[in-house]
C-alpha cells in the first residue's frame, strides 16, 4: 500500500505531479467552460434579480476555495510542522497567492452584484469583512514568506503564523456576527438542507464549482513545481560557486 | 524571570521612552482627532470609544518591535536563551514588561482623554474595564509578532501588517462594550469576550513567540 508521505520526496512529487497536471488542468478547463457557459447562456434570469443572478457562479466557487486554500495552507503548515517535508511548506507558500487572487475575485464579484442589487458597492457586513480580513491574512503571510531569507526559517515562521492567524480568522469571523448585522443572503449551498436553490441553477453552480476546486488544485501544483525547481536551481548555483 | 522583569522595567524607564512616549502618542493622537472629524461634541462623543481604543491600539503598535529588536541586536536574547529561562517564560515576561510600560499608562489616562472627547459619563468605568481586560491581549499579541520578525532587518511596516489582523477581535468587542455601555445598554457580554480573548492570547501565545524565537535564534 503505498503512503501519502511517499510524495513528501521531492523526485516522487515532480513525476507523478508531471503526469496528473495536464488531466487536472484539462478537467479544470472543461468544467469551467462548460459550468460557466451553461450557467451564463443556459439558465433562466432570476424573477427578482435579473441576469445578475449569473455572477453567482464566478462569485460561490471563489469564495469557497478562497477559504478552502487558507484551510490547505493550515494543513500544509501542520504536515511542515509535524514531519518537515519540504514539498508541504513549498505547496502552502505556492498556495497563498492563488487562495489571495481568489479572495480578491470573490470581493470584487460580490460588490459588482452589490451595485445594481443592494444600492451600494461596499456594505460593513461580517461576510464582507471577515473575506476583507482573510484578504489581509494572505497579505501578511506572502509578506512574511518574501522577508525571510533562510528558506526553512521562512517554512517555520510561516507556518506559525499560518496556525496561530487561523485561530484569530476562526475567532473574528464571530466576534463580526456579534459586532453587526448581515445584509449578506445566507448560504446557498448547505449539505444538511433539502431545499437549496432551484436545480436550474443548481447544476452549473456544482459543476463551475468542480472547476474552481480543480483549478485550485493546479494552480497549486504548478507552483509547487515551479517552487521545487528554483530551490534546485539555487542548490546547483550554490555548488558551481564552491566548485 | 523577575530579574529580567525589573531589568526590562528599568531599561524602558531610563532608557526613555517607555512610560513617556506611547502615553505622549496617545495624546496627541486623540487631540488630533477632533481636527480632522470637526469640533462638534455630539459626533465626538459618538466616535469616542473607537477612537480611544484605535489610539490605544497604535499606541501599542509603535512600541512593539523594540521588545525583542535591541537584546537581539546586542546579543542578550542569545544569552538569554542560553539561561536555564525558558524561552516560553521570557516572552511572558517581555509581555508583561510591555503591558506594565504601555498597556498600564493607557488605561489610567484613558478617562481623561474620554472627557476630552466628550465621552458619556456612564462610558468611563467600562472604558477602563475594557482597556485593562484588552490591551495585555495586545501585549501579548505583539510580542509574538516582535519574535516573528525579530530576525528582520527593518521589519517594523511588516509587523504591523501581520499583528494588525490579529488585533481585530479584540478592538470589536471592546469597543463594542464601551459604546454599549456610553449608551446606556448592557456592556458586560463583550466585555467578558474581550477577557476570554485576553486569557486565550496569554495562555497560548507565549509558547507561539517562544517557538518563532527558537527558529530566529537557530
Amino acid at each position: 500500500m503505498a503512503s501519502i508521505w511517499e510524495y513528501a520526496n521531492p523526485r516522487k512529487f515532480m513525476a507523478t505531479s508531471a503526469f496528473v497536471l495536464p488531466w487536472i488542468a484539462g478537467l479544470a478547463g472543461v468544467c469551467l467552460v462548460v459550468g460557466l457557459v451553461w450557467g451564463f447562456f443556459f439558465t433562466p434570469d432570476d424573477f427578482r434579480q435579473g441576469s445578475t443572478v449569473k455572477i453567482i457562479y464566478i462569485h460561490v466557487p471563489s469564495a469557497i476555495m478562497a477559504v478552502n486554500a487558507w484551510l490547505m495552507m493550515l494543513v500544509a503548515s501542520l504536515i511542515w510542522v509535524i514531519r518537515r517535508h519540504h514539498v508541504s511548506a513549498l505547496a502552502a507558500k505556492a498556495a497563498a497567492p492563488v487562495g489571495m487572487v481568489f479572495t480578491l475575485i470573490a470581493l470584487a464579484t460580490g460588490a459588482i452584484w452589490g451595485q445594481p442589487m443592494w444600492g451600494t458597492w461596499w456594505e460593513w457586513d461580517p461576510r464582507l469583512t471577515s473575506f476583507l480580513i482573510l484578504f489581509l491574512f494572505y497579505l501578511g503571510y506572502m509578506a512574511l514568506w518574501e522577508a525571510i531569507e533562510n528558506p526553512d526559517s521562512a517554512a517555520d515562521l510561516t507556518s506559525v503564523l499560518c496556525l496561530v492567524g487561523s485561530v484569530f480568522a476562526v475567532i473574528s469571523r464571530y466576534a463580526l456576527l456579534f459586532w453587526n448585522q448581515g445584509l449578506h443572503q445566507g448560504a446557498t449551498l448547505s449539505l444538511d438542507r433539502e431545499q437549496n436553490i432551484s436545480n436550474v441553477f443548481w447544476y452549473p453552480l456544482v459543476i463551475s464549482l468542480a472547476g474552481f476546486g480543480f483549478l485550485f488544485l493546479a494552480l497549486v501544483l504548478y507552483r509547487t513545481q515551479t517552487e521545487i525547481r528554483a530551490r534546485r536551481l539555487k542548490a546547483l548555483i550554490a555548488q558551481e560557486r564552491m566548485g | 524571570m523577575i530579574a529580567l522583569l525589573s531589568r526590562d522595567l528599568a531599561l524602558a524607564i531610563r532608557a526613555g521612552g517607555g512610560f513617556g512616549l506611547s502615553l505622549a502618542f496617545f495624546l496627541i493622537f486623540t487631540t488630533m482627532v477632533p481636527f480632522g472629524v470637526g469640533p462638534e461634541t455630539g459626533v465626538l462623543a459618538v466616535i469616542a470609544p473607537g477612537i480611544l481604543w484605535l489610539g490605544a491600539l497604535l499606541a501599542c503598535l509603535l512600541s512593539l518591535d523594540r521588545i525583542f529588536q535591541l537584546d537581539w541586536e546586542d546579543g542578550t536574547l542569545d544569552l538569554i536563551a542560553t539561561s536555564p529561562v525558558p524561552l516560553e517564560g521570557l516572552a511572558a515576561i517581555k509581555a508583561l514588561a510591555h503591558w506594565i510600560t504601555t498597556g498600564l499608562p493607557l488605561v489610567l489616562a484613558a478617562p481623561v482623554l474620554g472627557v476630552l472627547l466628550n465621552l458619556p459619563a456612564s462610558g468611563h468605568g467600562w472604558l477602563m474595564a475594557s482597556l485593562a481586560l484588552g490591551t495585555p491581549a495586545l501585549s501579548a499579541i505583539g510580542t509574538f509578532g516582535a519574535a516573528l520578525t525579530v530576525g528582520i532587518k527593518r521589519g517594523g511596516l511588516l509587523l504591523s501588517l501581520l499583528v494588525l489582523p490579529l488585533y481585530m477581535p479584540t478592538l470589536i468587542f471592546a469597543a463594542l462594550c464601551v459604546t454599549r455601555g456610553a449608551a446606556g445598554q448592557e456592556a458586560l457580554t463583550p466585555l467578558l469576550l474581550v477577557g476570554g480573548i485576553t486569557l486565550g492570547c496569554l495562555a497560548v501565545l507565549p509558547f507561539a513567540a517562544a517557538a518563532a524565537l527558537r527558529v530566529n535564534l537557530r
